[in-house]
């Protein structure tokens, strides 16, 4: 501010006298016009200042009462009193309002489209095989079962020998092996998990309850229902006393956890090494596309004596079960996945449909 | 195998209605599965008749084609046509244009009246054609579906045939049997014929089975036939190659005579062409008892037969005219010449059955199951004799076998049998098995009665006796895979029916739950997808390119992995070394299906092979193997550690309002190796590497608090990417997850909080450019004292200010006291020692 600039004057011309009711009537009719004609809160504000502050009419005919004789202050003081009073609480409640559209006005301002909002979190997935064996395998932990895991890359006693192969028998070569040079040191690419059945019986104590899911390898082009390296589950229970009733039973309870109360399995004779009596299994699929089937699921059977022995346990002590079912199979008729080739090309959106979940 | 329907009615009780399809339910419940059904009358319908050609007059054409427009007969002599379709003519003589010539006025043909359907869903029509109506078809074999031959129309007389005119030549010609396909298990050699299959269909359906080698008397005296020595001097786990040689001679056979359509029809359908006479019959006689059969001709062999092993050297000229190099183990049918046949797999070109034949030598013989596997596999020969001497034949069986191919070579070849055969028998009958009593319901869950026990085992053709205890059972020559009790327990459980099996649920002990492993892989998984990321799972076949660009850090160095011996495709021939190759595939597969900012990860095994590969040989079966060969086995199987890697391609998400999208970056590989580790609570020490698959600039080394280098993450090498086709600025992690999940405390010990007031303090640093931001920032944790509660990095600057070749660090120090309040003297003191060591080890300056 410079000197030339002359001093502001908004001095009003004549104080109101205040004692004179009529003046100072005015003086708070003027106020509170002027209030209530404020629109906004810069407004108000000016409406304020120029009605209450120093230089207003009724802060001025305020100041007088100071210089009037002792007898008329009471009145004036009771007069002024009451008329800024009023000024003060019309302009206490037009604030309010002010504040308060204001506030609101602020909100509807910063109104967003909620539908347009940005994921910044990107959504992952697991493999739904991998989901699908997580869940197969909390089922048997469920039940107190345990896990068993065991290499890919095995030697031919535990994937054959052990299992009953005889060295030149057609059961060998029904199970198309990938074989690893050389050739002398008799390792191959598990073509079951059953070797991994074999290494829990040498390495765990009895009596024995594992399932053993894993990666599993043959020679079979990939096409709509093929694939040369697939995943399975297999169950393996060695106790006193177990009999094929206690094998039925173990996979009509897995059978309804996985497919509902309605779910049932049908066995059927056939013919595996590692096991005698050996079976088919089907499942009886209450939510099968096309409607309830029974679907091939799987094979099982009890532990083929000679199978104990390999690995230690005396047969006429201990008998035992086993199963073992596909995982990729058994997605396909769950989850109605109708190409093998989905589950391995790794296209995101396979398992993106699915997400976390299966 | 294929069971002709008409064939199995033979010898078992099938119902007139039933189908192949009903059949096959009822063969499941015996353990056989259902795979296909064989039925001509799906693709081939009627009116197909006979005929006789009554006129054929040729007309040469315009085009150079002489067709022949003939009158054929459909209907009896004096009879009329009873046939109402459009084209059909009411006289029962058909108008035809043939373009074939192989027949004569007079002929009996087969028909294909308007109406009829034939394979290939053609259907018969009356036509205009070269200037007539064609009302009908003079038909081929091979447009009637059974036979190759296109040159000429079947003339019904070179089946040896002469029907009735109008006879429905369907059934004629067997057209109208069905045959069911099943699987049969390898061990159950027996069923790969007509009567064990017949046997089998008696015992699912309860009801009555007539054995077929019942049905046939052998009459020759045996002991004056040909002669046959067996000399099998190296017999093979102490089994001789062959202890039963059934020779049979039939003379004067005709092998122009025609193979009779309803032998060929069963062939057929059982998937076995038609050859000759003799080599149908043999292949009949197969089908119907299991016994493969060989015919010599007879003129052509010099003197006794032997059977022995291959010597050195030796060679033959199969039947499919390949000359075979034999090997020692090879059991051979061999003559005064050398060999005549490898047994059991396939005979010599040189005594073959031509059709200058005249005497044939049956050979029925019985030849172990190991001996033919290996022969077969060894020489890649299989055959419908092999498949089955491998699986079992019954060696009882040999000389019912030779006698109905004798008797089929008189009535359809015209032989004359000669009445002396040549039978050398050595066979050993199989010992009794003990079957507990009790054993059968205990196995199985079933209280099964005496009754069912002796009954089901009877029914299987076993001998059962009730002695001491339980049975002694003795199994039946056809059945040799019955050893044991288990074997026996699941024969009754069969025939007694899986579906009476009850149900029970077994209590498995205490369980321990997943173990520590298996979770940290679970929540590892889990929090990497949960973390943006997408699992896959590729094959771990990889090319030794990639093995070589992934699997070694350092260029050049050795990589060695394990090669398959018969990989599907020789380029993936290897196993991997690293996952990331196959990741990089898949992310190139979804960038050509127009996906191009992804994060993907894989967690498996990789193949990391030391200098024991396997083990040189391998214990025997059903016996535990000693400690010290158990540990080799062990110590044979190559590393194969669970590993976990991540690829990023493009952006971390799609623009959006409100949001820009980032770059995937080397910084974004790193922190997903972070995770891993923090997920299970390991610290992993992040240090510039250097792999050769990596930006040499960009890649940072994994290691553990140990040492231990776990892998490597960051940007992929430019060269690399672009010969890979990949993206510029992929980046990528590797890490050993094995390795930092065994690194994982057992029990974290708790840190005691400290609630006393925080003293916070920066400090800027100028340093030189090479100096790791993390060594600097260990540097002010060892130099500040234990009153640092943490320091972290939150700025990195070089230009203005900052002389050439040295940057500014700044970093963000927090102070705290476990038992007082910091005075801020006590905190800059800290802070300035910590400085002051920075200054010492880099020449570090405040900025």
């Amino acid at each position: 501010m410079t000197a030339e600039m002359p001093e502001p004057t908004n001095e009003p011309a004549t104080v109101p006298d205040p004692l004179d009711e009529v003046a100072i009537g005015a003086a708070v009719q003027e106020a509170l016009a002027a209030i209530d004609a404020a629109a906004t809160l810069d407004e108000l504000k000016t409406a304020r200042l120029a009605h209450t502050g120093e230089k207003s009419p009724l802060s001025l005919a305020n100041r007088e009462i100071g210089g009037l004789a002792k007898e008329f202050k009471a009145a004036a003081g009771k007069l002024m009193g009451g008329s800024r009073g009023r000024v003060a609480k019309a302009l206490a409640a037009r604030t309010e309002v002010l504040e308060a559209e204001d506030a609101a006005r602020i909100l509807i301002e910063e109104t967003v489209d909620v539908t347009a909002a940005p994921r910044r979190r990107r959504a992952g997935a697991r493999h739904p095989l991998s989901t699908l064996q997580d869940r197969v395998s909390d089922i048997f932990v469920g039940m107190g079962w345990e896990i068993a895991e065991g290499p890919e890359l095995e030697s031919e006693w535990f994937n054959f020998d052990a299992l009953n192969f005889k060295p030149d028998h057609p059961a060998r070569e029904m199970q198309d092996t990938f074989f690893v040079e050389p050739p002398e040191a008799h390792l191959l690419m598990r073509t079951h998990t059953s070797p991994v059945q074999v290494r829990s019986m040498l390495e765990r104590e009895l009596p024995i309850y594992v399932l053993c899911p894993g990666k599993v390898f043959r020679t079979d082009e990939l096409d709509a229902t093929h694939t040369p390296v697939f995943h399975q589950f297999e169950g393996l229970a060695i106790d006193k006393n177990l009999s094929m009733a206690d094998l039925r039973g173990t996979l009509e309870h897995f059978a309804r956890l996985m497919f509902g109360e309605e779910a049932s399995i049908r066995l059927r004779p056939n013919f595996f090494p590692f096991t005698e009596p050996s079976a088919e299994l089907d499942i009886w699929h209450p939510g099968a596309k096309g409607g309830p089937r029974w679907i091939e699921w799987g094979g099982c059977g009890m532990v083929n004596p000679n199978v104990l022995r390999a690995a230690g346990i005396d047969p006429e002590e201990y008998s035992g079960f086993a199963f073992g079912m596909g995982i990729e199979r058994t997605l396909m008729f769950r989850n109605e996945v109708g190409d093998m080739h989905d589950m391995i090309e790794g296209d995101v959106r396979f398992s993106e449909h699915f997400g976390m979940e299966i | 195998m294929r069971i002709p329907l008409t064939w199995l009615r033979e010898y078992a009780q099938v119902p007139a209605e039933a189908t192949a399809e009903d059949v096959m339910t009822d063969l499941v419940k015996v353990g056989f599965e259902e795979e296909d059904v064989h039925r001509p009358l799906d693709e081939i319908s009627g009116p197909i008749v006979v005929g006789q050609v009554l006129s054929k007059e040729p007309e040469a054409q315009t085009n150079g084609k002489t067709i022949n427009w003939c009158t054929v007969r459909v209907v009896p002599e004096g009879a009329t046509q009873t046939l109402d379709i459009d084209g059909i003519d009411p006289t029962g003589v058909q108008g035809i244009v043939c373009g074939a010539h192989n027949f004569e006025v007079g002929d009996k043909v087969v028909v294909t009246l308007p109406g009829a359907v034939l394979p290939g869903d053609f259907r018969i029509t009356p036509r205009k054609t070269y200037g007539h109506v064609s009302a009908g078809m003079i038909a081929s074999v091979r447009e009637l579906g059974i036979g190759d031959d296109h040159d000429g129309i079947l003339v019904l007389s070179t089946l040896g045939l002469d029907p009735e005119l109008g006879t429905d030549a369907l059934a004629l010609l067997g057209l109208d049997d069905e045959a069911a396909e099943i699987n049969v298990t390898p061990d159950r050699g027996y069923a790969f014929s007509i009567r064990g299959v017949a046997r089998e269909y008696a015992h699912a359906t309860d009801s009555v089975f007539t054995d077929p080698a019942s049905l046939v008397s052998v009459t020759a005296s045996t002991g004056e036939g040909h002669a046959v020595v067996l000399a099998d001097e190296a017999p093979i786990y102490g089994i001789p190659g062959c202890d039963r040689f059934v020779a049979r001679t039939v003379s004067g056979i005709n092998t122009a005579l025609p193979t009779p359509p309803w032998m060929s029809s069963r062939l057929r359908l059982a998937g076995i062409r038609s050859i000759s006479l003799p080599v149908d019959i043999s292949n009949y006689v197969m089908l119907e008892l299991g016994q493969p059969l060989h015919f010599y001709d007879a003129g052509k062999l010099d003197g006794a037969i032997t059977v022995r092993r291959a010597a050195a050297g030796e060679t033959l000229k199969t039947l499919d005219g390949k000359v075979r190099k034999l090997d020692a183990e090879d059991l051979l049918i061999t003559d005064g010449s050398g060999p005549i046949g490898v047994a059991g797999v396939m005979g010599g070109a040189s005594t073959e059955v031509t059709s200058a034949t005249s005497t044939v030598l049956i050979e029925a013989a019985h030849f172990e199951e190991v001996s033919i596997a290996r022969s077969r596999r060894r020489h890649k020969l299989p055959s419908e004799a092999s498949k089955r001497f491998e699986r079992g034949v019954d060696p009882l069986v040999a000389d019912i076998a030779a006698q109905r191919a004798v008797n089929l070579l008189v009535e359809l070849a015209g032989g004359t049998e000669e009445t002396t055969a040549t039978d050398v028998f050595t066979v050993v009958a199989s010992a009794p098995v003990f079957l507990p009593s009790g054993y059968t319901s205990a196995r199985i869950g079933i209280e099964f009665t005496q009754a069912q026990i002796i009954g089901s085992l009877t029914d299987l053709g076993a001998d059962v006796e009730k002695v001491d205890g339980g049975y002694s059972v003795t199994a039946p020559s056809w059945r040799h895979d019955l050893l044991t009790k288990e074997d026996l327990t699941e024969e009754v459980a069969r025939l007694v029916g899986f579906d009476l099996i009850p149900s029970s649920l077994p209590t498995a002990p205490p369980g321990r739950g997943y173990s520590r492993k298996q979770q940290q892989r679970r929540r590892v998984v889990q929090a990497l997808a949960d973390s943006g990321l997408t699992e896959i799972m590729a094959y771990p076949f990889v090319s030794k390119a990639s093995n070589d660009a992934f699997g070694v850090a350092e260029a050049g160095a050795p990589r060695t992995a394990v090669k398959l011996a018969n990989p599907l495709s020789e380029e993936f021939g290897f196993l991997r070394t690293s996952v990331l190759p196959g990741l990089i595939e898949i992310a190139k597969r979804n960038h050509s299906r127009g996906f191009h900012d992804l994060a993907l990860f894989e967690s498996g095994i990789v193949f990391l092979p030391s200098d024991t590969l396997g083990t040189a040989s391998i214990p025997p079966l059903g016996v535990k193997p000693s400690d010290e060969v158990l540990d080799a086995l062990y110590d044979g199987i190559p590393y194969q550690p669970l590993t976990m890697a991540a690829v990023f391609t493009g952006k971390d998400s799609p623009a959006a309002p409100s949001h820009a999208p980032r770059a995937w970056d080397w910084a974004d590989a790193i922190d997903a190796a972070r995770l891993v580790a923090d997920v299970v609570g390991v610290e992993l020490i992040i240090s510039q590497g250097s792999h050769q698959a990596f930006h040499p600039g960009r890649a940072a080394q994994l290691t553990l608090r140990s040492g231990e280098v776990v892998g490597y993450a960051g940007e992929l090498h430019p060269k690399l990417l672009s010969e890979l086709n990949m993206p510029a600025r992929s980046v990528a992690m590797e890490i050993n997850a094995e390795k930092v999940f065994a690194a994982a405390a057992d029990i974290i010990v708790a840190k005691p909080i400290s609630t006393f007031p925080v003293a916070t303090q920066d400090v800027a640093l100028v340093v030189p450019a090479e100096v790791a931001a993390a060594t600097v920032l260990e540097t002010l944790r060892e130099g500040a004292g234990e009153l640092l509660e943490d320091v972290a990095l939150f700025d990195e600057y070089q230009g203005t200010g900052i002389p050439e070749g040295r940057k500014s660090l700044a970093f963000g120090l927090r102070f705290r006291a476990a038992d007082r309040t910091l005075t801020s003297d006590e905190a800059s003191a800290a802070r300035a020692s910590a400085v002051e060591l920075a200054a010492e080890r880099f020449g570090a300056t405040q900025r």
